[in-house]
């Protein structure tokens, strides 16, 4: 019995790489944005943290206990987003998030490892694992910017469950 | 009726779904404790039903609508009889395991739990029997509490002597875990229930359809359970309470069906059991449900239980030899079911069923609506492969197989 060829595409070395030595698993303890995301349809949980400097991810870590498409999801993730500003991330975000459900990316953007993740699309419920980094990253960034008029490094922690 | 091996090719022969191809591979079904499989008998029992009996019960004087009501009483006539020969008026349809207790935690609950009562359960229940007493106790500003289990999936009965106190109004607990296969001794908790004055509410979505069970024996107040977990249809679960209870309850739900007489200013409640039944039934599923008990008498539950204790024990002792795995539960087969748990070291649950999954092996990944026993247990998921009557010792030689082709797959050098 020999396995599936599809799940090559699945599992592509890249992701399997991601898996074994997740990118970004430190502790930011001055973080600027905080998130926990869950996914409490199989319980794969990730924290992500954030630290800021003139408006640019300085620093990001994301550290995850879930599948090897969440894990590795969440550890490019952190190489995609780094020294990029709030609005860039938002739209990487965006195009990544779109790429999973199936939609083209545009030409000129380069998603790097991460084009890796489209073969999960052959594997619908899986899609969501994959989602999982995004979605904490997006709701974090969501919640600082909400809470920002306020305060400055008001540091939020939710969670994406429910 | 002494345990005779069943000859489960033949039982195959009935299960028409289990002869298919997954991904290019013979089906390996391994998820019966969600749901199990329908033999034919009950898949024509239903389509019987709807080509030539259809009609509503309880209301027609005309021949389809009597023909109706009879196989739909005829049905909890068995089920009355397959739970150990209890009243007819003891038998409530719902929807399945789920509202049969919530049916319980409102319609007695509601009468019968007050502020600083005490409603013990364990940690090993699924969220049916977790979720409605949570609420439950938090309307009423009643206590809950839960007996823990033991390093072997085990319910700790010294804790469970000391929890159950004098201000203790229920016990509700599993008869058998959906995730450790531990069976729970029904008779030991209900004697210590009862003891403090305590009722006890059984969660027997696992125990029905692979224990012969007796609920007098067992003398538990309330014990639920489900028809799709049992080879009948979704859609179908039973409630049973002792009599004296369930006459004192107030109706679950009102409306047609369930009511005596309604004038404009009153209404009176039907007698046992339709005062529970309020609506349309779902007949055609309760009328197919019977075929089910059918070919469970057929081959005896005795038969089952033998089975499953070969076949556990066999899954158990394959698993534990590739020296990568982690069961959790009971290891004596005596003392469980058939539903395995477990983690294979350096495979998340998730990507090992994806992997089975292709395989043509389905198992089932996650917590199993079991959060709390798993964050007891220390674990975020566990993956699960569940028997019954149409499983064959080959199946758990290809499940196995199937998991060390993943392990090589995610664990390299
Ligand atoms: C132990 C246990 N209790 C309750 C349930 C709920 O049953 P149902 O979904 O049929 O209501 C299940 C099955 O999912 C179960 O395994």
């Amino acid at each position: 019995m020999s396995v599936d060829n599809n799940l090559d595409d699945l599992y592509r070395e890249i992701i399997l790489e991601h898996y074994h030595d997740p990118h970004g698993r430190h502790e930011i303890h001055d973080a600027d944005i905080r998130n926990e995301g869950k996914n409490p349809l199989c319980g794969d949980e990730l924290a992500l943290e954030i630290k800021l400097s003139n408006g640019e991810v300085e620093d990001i870590a994301v550290r995850c206990q879930g599948c090897a498409i969440s894990v590795a999801s969440g550890s490019m993730l952190t190489d995609a987003v780094k020294g990029k500003s709030l609005e860039e991330v938002k739209s990487i975000s965006t195009k990544i998030k779109g790429m999973l459900k199936g939609e083209a990316l545009p030409e000129d953007f380069d998603p790097e490892d991460l084009e890796a993740l489209q073969g999960i699309r052959q594997f619908p419920v899986r899609i969501k694992c994959a989602l999982l980094a995004w979605a904490t990253l997006e709701n974090g960034i969501k919640d600082y910017e909400a809470g920002k008029k306020e305060t400055l490094n008001n540091i939020t922690i939710t969670s994406t469950e429910e | 009726m002494n345990a005779v091996a069943l000859d489960i090719q033949k039982i195959r022969q009935d299960f028409p779904i289990l002869h298919q191809e997954v991904h290019g591979y013979p089906l390996v079904y391994l998820d019966s404790a969600a749901t199990s499989q329908k033999p034919k008998s009950v898949i024509e029992a239903l389509s019987r039903y709807y080509l030539e009996t259809n009609a509503n019960v309880h209301r027609g004087i005309h021949t389809l609508s009597e023909l109706a009501t009879s196989q739909f009483e005829a049905t909890r006539s068995h089920v009355a009889h397959f739970i150990g020969g209890v009243a007819n008026e003891e038998v409530i349809y719902t929807r399945g395991t789920t509202e049969s207790i919530n049916l319980v935690a409102q319609a007695w609950g509601d009468l019968n739990i007050q502020t600083g009562d005490r409603i013990v359960i364990t940690e090993m229940e699924h969220h049916a029997n977790f979720v409605p007493w949570l609420r439950l106790a938090k309307r009423k500003n009643a206590e809950i509490v839960y007996i823990p289990i033991t390093g072997d999936g085990l319910l700790d009965l010294a804790e469970a002597e000391k929890l159950i106190t004098p201000n203790t109004k229920l016990v509700a607990f599993t008869h058998m875990s959906n995730v450790l296969g531990t069976i729970n001794p029904v008779g030991a908790l209900t004697e210590l229930a009862h003891k403090q004055g305590a009722l006890v509410m059984v969660d027997g979505a696992q125990s029905v359809p692979h224990l012969q069970v007796d609920v007098h024996e067992l003398d538990v107040d309330f014990y639920a359970f489900s028809a799709h977990k049992m080879l009948g249809p979704t859609g179908v679960g039973i409630l049973y309470g002792k009599q004296q209870h369930l006459e004192a309850m107030e109706p679950y739900q009102t409306g047609g069906e369930m009511i005596h007489m309604v004038s404009f200013t009153d209404v009176s409640w039907a007698d046992l059991p339709w005062k529970f039944e309020a609506g349309t039934p779902n007949i055609g599923d309760v009328v197919a449900f019977k075929s089910a008990l059918d070919y469970l008498d057929e081959i005896s539950m005795e038969s089952i239980r033998q089975h499953e204790i070969e076949i556990t024990q066999y899954a158990m002792d394959s698993l534990k030899a590739t020296g990568v795995i982690t069961i959790y539960g009971p290891e004596d087969v005596s003392l469980r079911g058939g539903a395995v748990s477990f983690v294979v070291d350096g495979v998340h649950s998730h990507d090992l069923s994806t992997i089975l999954d292709t395989q043509g092996v389905a198992i089932r990944a996650g917590h199993h609506c079991a959060q709390p026993l798993h964050s007891r247990l220390g674990v975020n998921s566990t993956s699960r492969a569940s028997f019954y009557i149409y499983n064959t010792l080959d199946e758990v030689d290809r499940l196995v197989d199937a998991i060390l082709q993943a392990r090589r797959y995610f664990v390299r050098g």
